[in-house]
């Protein structure tokens, strides 16, 4: 036990002291910002970015009110002059697209004979926006022409908002599915990358005691079994203090780059033609759902959540890190480890899939029940469950499942790992390894 | 005298393939003991055997006459052929955290080395880290790891390899002192000449089997052939040689003549005592030289190892 301790204290301390991990850990939250802003910053830019579009109307039925100025195109009527003139205005002044609506006095013929003249290929966003202000032009001369009077239709329109509520009575919150399709979701992609990550880790580092020729030294002191658990071990707790550290630069990092955006937010709001009494309503809709998702929260399975959410993750993580061991074990240096990722690889894979398109449609779905149950799967899929409310019972029996499996592949993955330690200069096959089970 | 290590009917498989079949080895306390054999014979697996970092199939190890257990590691200090260092790791910590891991507490450890890096002159290696040592320095490290634990057996894989000469005389003197001070030494090489200077008991195995053990001195005695190299001044070498060899079996010698005289490899009958030679060829001229042929240790191994391959 003394020795275990040793072996994931030395783990630990040369994991955080490798310069790599300690550039990486400060270097990536500043990148991830730094990717987000980017993407944020040419997002906006691009969207600020004025384009006048001319149009050449023979139908005459829009008008300089319906092509209105905005604060992203500016629009140029072309209408007095030809198509082919106006196309060559259009190039020459460097104009961002003609389009052209022909003279046709059928409203559905006209539909399908609007075209755009551009350079390069138009943004979708744009031509989107064209075609509903086109759209609810041409909607409004079909109405007229049917003989309803707009402005009764206009006052016939309602908003319906369902509350839910519980059988009990109280009111629950619709904003609380997403934020349990949140957790889920963030836990889930979190235990992936936590084991992709760090399961490699562990893999290299078996790799280098191997390359090193030391492993003969310390495993005449300690069983390899404790060698490679406390690898495991060691490298988790590593990895723990890197998320911890990066939840923190990023949350700092978030707050930093939020009181420099906010600012331009709020003034984003003011340009919004918003009536202060649509403001108002928005505003007080708002407080009530919030006022119920809080007491929603409170009402979720924290504790359970908490301690599932502990118990799948080292599950997860102990699981695969043990068999990225075992690879690291079997082979002689990294390229030869790809013929073995893959078996890894999948089920995660498939784990996160399965989370994202089924849990977050039916939870409680056969498919997601099923792949909650699989050992491979489940700690993914589980907890991204968890925060729906899961039966005891198949809670029960996916801890059981996982922790067979997980006795299992330890005790596969350490047999593995014991002879592979010492094996060098052969290219493991998948036969090889069944072979050394058997030593 | 009694023994400190016994290996009893050793059997090793992998798969199909018998890394040792049957094989046991007896270790005198206080001796230096040689496994020798070629490669891929099963030294290197007997020896992880005794470490147990490899479980036998068959057969038990005994330390001391009890059962090796797995406390019986901080007992063993292990110097393997295939060995290493965390490259990136410093050398004082390094050291600590397998002697640590050896069952010795901090502050044992930490006088320990510091009386081994005073002894070798390496203390401001402390802070180095392994990849800044040459291989030599790094094999030093690596012997001082593996004796610092003060343990009762020794094993010692290829010590010397990586070492220029003057360092191989040292670390070979610091053995010897080691084995002086009550160590036991199991020491596996293909270096004869060392196995000649150091070792009192050898086992031979080879193809997975023991083909030869005991005293060296014995072995040697069990493998001369009563033969004995002379060098005698004649009046006529070609006619002397003739009349010598109708009494006595004669075999080429490979000895170089120093000046003119005959040298020749004379086997004499095993009830024949030497004084009858040595007799004869006075009468025949000055003999300058007269010994008994006995076989060195890398000629008994080559003798040893081709009769086996011989026997299938």
């Amino acid at each position: 036990m003394d020795k275990l301790l040793l072996i994931i204290k030395r783990e630990f301390i040369a994991k955080v002291r490798n310069k790599t991990f300690i550039i990486m850990t400060f270097l990536s939250p500043l990148l991830m910002i730094g990717m987000i802003s980017l993407v944020a910053f040419l997002t906006k830019s691009s969207l600020e970015k004025k384009r006048t579009i001319a149009y050449v109307d023979g139908s005459h039925l829009f008008s300089s009110d319906d092509f209105k100025d905005d604060k992203t195109i500016n629009f140029i009527n072309l209408s007095d002059v030809d198509l082919e003139i106006a196309k060559n205005i259009t190039q020459e002044s460097d104009h961002y697209g003609l389009l052209y609506i022909p003279k046709n006095n059928k409203v559905d013929e006209l539909s399908e004979k609007i075209q755009f003249f551009s350079e390069d290929s138009p943004n979708m966003m744009l031509i989107a926006d064209l075609e509903s202000v086109i759209s609810a032009k041409l909607q409004k001369i079909k109405i007229k022409n049917s003989g309803i009077d707009l402005e009764k239709l206009e006052a016939s329109k309602i908003n319906v908002d369902v509350q839910l509520s519980n059988f009990s009575g109280e009111r629950t919150s619709k904003l609380i599915n997403g934020l349990k399709i949140g957790f889920g979701m963030g836990a889930g992609y979190l235990l992936m990358m936590f084991i992709i990550i760090y399961g490699a880790m562990v893999m290299r580092s078996v790799i280098e005691e191997k390359t090193s020729r030391i492993i003969e030294v310390i495993i005449s002191s300690v069983k390899p079994f404790y060698l490679m658990l406390g690898k495991v071990i060691g490298t988790a707790s590593a990895g723990l203090l890197q998320f911890f550290i990066w939840s923190i630069v990023l949350s700092i990092l978030m707050l930093i780059a939020s009181l420099v955006f906010g600012v331009e937010m709020s003034s984003n709001i003011d340009a919004m033609q918003v009536s202060s009494e649509q403001m108002e309503m928005v505003k007080s809709t708002m407080a009530g759902e919030m006022q119920v998702l809080i007491s929603e929260v409170r009402k979720l399975p924290l504790t359970t959540m908490f301690f599932m959410f502990f118990f799948y993750f080292l599950g997860g993580y102990l699981l695969y890190s043990s068999i990225y061991a075992a690879i690291g074990a079997a082979v002689d240096n990294e390229t030869d480890t790809q013929q073995f990722m893959l078996p890894v690889m999948l089920p995660l894979m498939l784990g996160l899939y399965v989370g994202f398109s089924s849990v977050i449609g039916d939870p409680h779905g056969t498919v997601a029940t099923v792949f909650s149950m699989i050992p491979f799967t489940s700690p993914i899929v589980m907890l991204m469950r968890i925060p729906f409310g899961v039966p005891w019972w198949q809670i029960a029996i996916s801890i059981t499942l996982l922790i067979v499996t997980f006795v299992g592949v330890i005790w596969l993955a350490a047999k593995i790992y014991r002879v592979g330690i010492l094996m060098y200069g052969k290219k493991p096959t998948y036969k090889e390894l069944y072979k050394w089970l058997k030593y | 005298m009694s023994n400190l290590l016994v290996a009893e009917n050793i059997v090793k498989n992998y798969g199909n393939f018998t890394a040792l079949n049957n094989v046991s080895i007896i270790v005198p306390k206080g001796s230096i003991f040689g496994l020798l054999g070629p490669n891929g014979a099963g030294k290197t697996t007997l020896i992880r055997v005794i470490n147990q970092i490899t479980l036998p199939d068959r057969g038990t190890v005994y330390l001391d006459g009890n059962p090796l257990v797995l406390e019986d590691i901080k007992h063993i200090g292990y110097l393997p052929e295939e060995r290493g260092l965390y490259k990136s790791m410093k050398v004082g910590e390094q050291a600590l955290y397998l002697a640590q891991l050896k069952g010795m507490s901090k502050n044992d450890a930490k006088k320990q080395l510091k009386y081994w890096f005073d002894k070798f002159e390496i203390g401001d290696w402390w802070n180095k880290k392994v990849q800044e040592l040459s291989k030599g320095m790094a094999q030093k490290v690596q012997f001082i790891i593996t004796v610092m634990h003060k343990p009762k057996l020794l094993i010692f894989d290829e010590p010397f390899s990586g070492f220029d000469p003057i360092n191989a005389n040292l670390i070979k003197d610091e053995i010897l002192q080691l084995r002086d001070e009550g160590a036991t030494v199991i020491f596996s090489t293909h270096r004869m000449e060392s196995v000649e200077e150091l070792c009192e008991h050898i086992a031979l195995i080879d193809k997975s089997n023991k083909i030869l053990d005991g005293k060296l001195s014995d072995i040697k005695r069990q493998f001369k052939s009563n033969t004995y190299e002379i060098a005698i001044h004649t009046s006529d070498n070609i006619s002397i040689e003739k009349e010598i060899a109708e009494k006595f079996e004669i075999l080429p010698s490979n000895r170089k003549a120093l000046d003119d005289e005959l040298v020749l490899k004379v086997k004499i009958k095993n009830d024949e005592i030497s004084n009858n030679l040595l007799n004869y060829l006075s009468s025949k001229g000055m003999i300058s030289h007269f010994a008994e042929v006995i076989p060195n240790a890398n000629e008994i191994f080559i003798q040893a190892v081709n009769q086996n391959t011989k026997n299938g």
